[in-house]
């Protein structure tokens, strides 16, 4: 399956925080057939650093982030359902963000770029969808950062929605996840190619954004993946310790996918990105988290990890409990892995079953309607 | 129960190959809302929803277990049953079951009265420790009863309460709750006379 990412331009995008964005982009890709009742659209949500390449393979020859879950026969069938998956507003891979150029000054917006929620980027989901002609998604779901726009789908627009996927995620961050994008940011802002963000045409603060990569990614694993992968295995031209070399496996690893990250992301992206996620919080504006996500009518399957300790289960919990407390339709199963928060991406097998499982009997309920 | 009633009882009992199933299958009213606490790979609600087009929700804590059931479609949570009902709202449920369950669990007595709280009326299906064998095994062994039905050495048994029919009425009697309907079995069959004696299996569908 080959795929390829399309834009569409909407007029204009009016902002939480009371700026409108005019023109905004959305790069999307969809896989699969809208059918006949347009009843079997799948809205995927990437993570934070994802993009629109969730399945098949892109031109340049690489699968998507989610190959492994969408696809013929896959979790997410693309037989069965018509799936759909958009880049986020402030992202850096087609959608309007803050490498996008300001129609106002024939600049890159920079640090100019108005500061964006996770309410915004699915308000701009939500024109793309209208713009399809789907009048209510089967499932909108995502891991991490997609959870949360699954969550705020589902309460932002109960009607368009009838389930809600939401996978190693949270309703709201926690001190230690804010601690942790802090570092990432600090580390950006630290590097003087930063140049509070206005290094578009010059030298990119790649240092800085690659440090950021290395303490996302350790974050991403748990203590037992690390050991697993790399234990305390050095590098076979290791000359003993040295700070101009790179000692450990571990180490190796973290500086490949820190300089990988730079040529595919755009630093400021990870700030705004960053920041909406920090400042998400379902429950915002109400009593408890239980009255907030009582406005979502739909199906809910939540899934965590047992070795996820960046977005742990008790956050997972907490949304399922808030729902149970308001008997809504919600099913949860934390499931037993070694990687980390990055199982959402790994452990296929057992979230395909349940996933391919929990959409069908949805789409039963859809169509008795 | 009348003999013309069970109609769909073989089929239950085929799909599901447990008697007390096959009851409950058959005394849920369509279209109610159901709880089942310890759903196991949830068996019984995935039949409920295909035969009586009820709305299902399940509580088990096996997590290999709760992944079947979602796989099949069924809203299965996966938790410990005794914590997990606090969590659900007064009366949101038509019918709340506890299927072999009650004589594991820790506080059974608090069980049953949340199940009452969360659910219009509960169904509880236990084994019957007052059954001839359990009596004739203890009475002349000396030791911890053990039987067909009752496997278990005494220290891996996963039963810590040990009731009878008549300990269950008795406490329905005290707590005044109402018994609507009263199912004994042994194996297959439906038990007429002296159930606390010939019952393997009693199934009580009780309200406040």
């Amino acid at each position: 399956m080959t795929t390829e990412t399309k834009i569409v331009r909407f007029d204009s995008l009016k902002l939480d925080c009371g700026v409108t964005l005019a023109p905004v982009d959305v790069a999307y890709e969809s896989y699969g057939e809208l059918n006949q009742d347009r009843s079997n659209a799948i809205l995927i949500e990437h993570a934070f650093s994802g993009d629109a390449h969730a399945a098949g393979i892109g031109p340049d020859g690489k699968p998507g982030w989610w190959d492994n879950m969408i696809g013929p026969g896959k979790g997410f069938d693309t037989d069965k359902y018509f799936v759909i998956c958009s880049n986020v507003l402030s992202g850096c891979r087609g959608t309007t963000g803050p490498s996008s150029i300001n129609p106002a000054t024939g600049c890159p917006y920079g640090s100019s770029f108005p500061a964006v929620t996770i309410g915004d980027m699915v308000r701009l989901q939500n024109k793309l969808i209208n713009h399809l002609g789907i009048k209510r998604l089967l499932s909108v779901s995502g891991g991490s950062m997609g959870g949360m726009q699954a969550l705020e789908w589902a309460v932002a627009y109960p009607d368009q929605v009838a389930s809600a996927i939401p996978i190693a995620s949270t309703a709201r961050h926690s001190a230690m996840q804010i601690a942790f994008h802090e570092v990432g940011r600090q580390a950006i802002m630290a590097d003087p190619d930063w140049n509070t963000g206005n290094y578009y045409g010059s030298r990119m603060p790649a240092r800085g954004l690659s440090v950021a990569r290395m303490v996302g990614h350790i974050t991403y694993m748990s203590d037992d993946s690390m050991r697993e992968k790399f234990g305390r295995r050095q590098r076979e031209k290791n000359g003993g310790p040295g700070f101009d070399s790179v000692d450990f496996e571990v180490e190796s690893y973290l500086r490949y996918r820190g300089s990988q990250f730079v040529d595919r992301f755009d630093a400021n992206s990870y700030l705004y990105i960053t920041k909406a996620m920090d400042y998400y919080d379902l429950s915002a504006g109400y009593p408890s988290l239980a009255a907030s996500i009582e406005r979502a009518t739909c199906r809910f399957l939540v899934l965590s990890f047992t070795s996820d300790w960046l977005y742990p289960s008790y956050q997972s919990l907490e949304i399922v409990n808030a729902l149970r407390g308001r008997n809504r339709d919600v099913a949860y199963c934390e499931l037993t892995s070694n990687y980390g928060h990055d199982a959402f991406l790994v452990e296929v097998g057992e979230q395909a079953e349940m996933v391919g499982g929990f959409l069908a009997r949805t789409l039963k309920e859809v169509a008795r309607r | 129960m009348s003999a013309a009633e069970p109609r769909r009882r073989p089929k239950v009992h085929e799909i599901l190959g447990r008697s007390d199933y096959a009851i409950i299958g058959e005394i849920i009213d369509p279209g109610s809302m159901v709880l089942d606490l310890g759903c196991g790979e949830a068996e019984l609600l995935a039949w409920l929803v295909e035969n009586k087009d009820i709305r299902a929700r399940g509580v088990e804590i096996d997590a290999a277990k709760v992944r079947v059931a979602i796989a099949r479609g069924v809203s299965v949570y996966q938790g410990d049953l005794e914590q997990s009902l606090e969590g659900y709202p007064d009366q949101a449920f038509d019918y709340v079951i506890l299927s072999q369950t009650l004589q594991e669990s820790l506080r059974p007595l608090k069980v049953l009265r949340e199940m009452l709280r969360v659910g219009k009326r509960a169904i509880v299906a236990f084994p019957n420790f007052g059954h001839w064998r359990v009596r004739w095994s203890h009475l002349v062994s000396g030791r911890a009863p053990q039987t067909a039905l009752f496997p278990h050495n005494w220290y891996d048994s996963p039963n810590v309460h040990f009731l009878t029919v008549d300990d269950f009425e008795s406490l329905a009697g005290k707590e005044s709750w109402t018994v609507e309907k009263r199912i004994f079995l042994r194996g297959p069959h439906q038990v007429g006379v002296l159930p606390n004696l010939l019952a393997e299996v009693a199934v009580y569908q009780i309200r406040r």
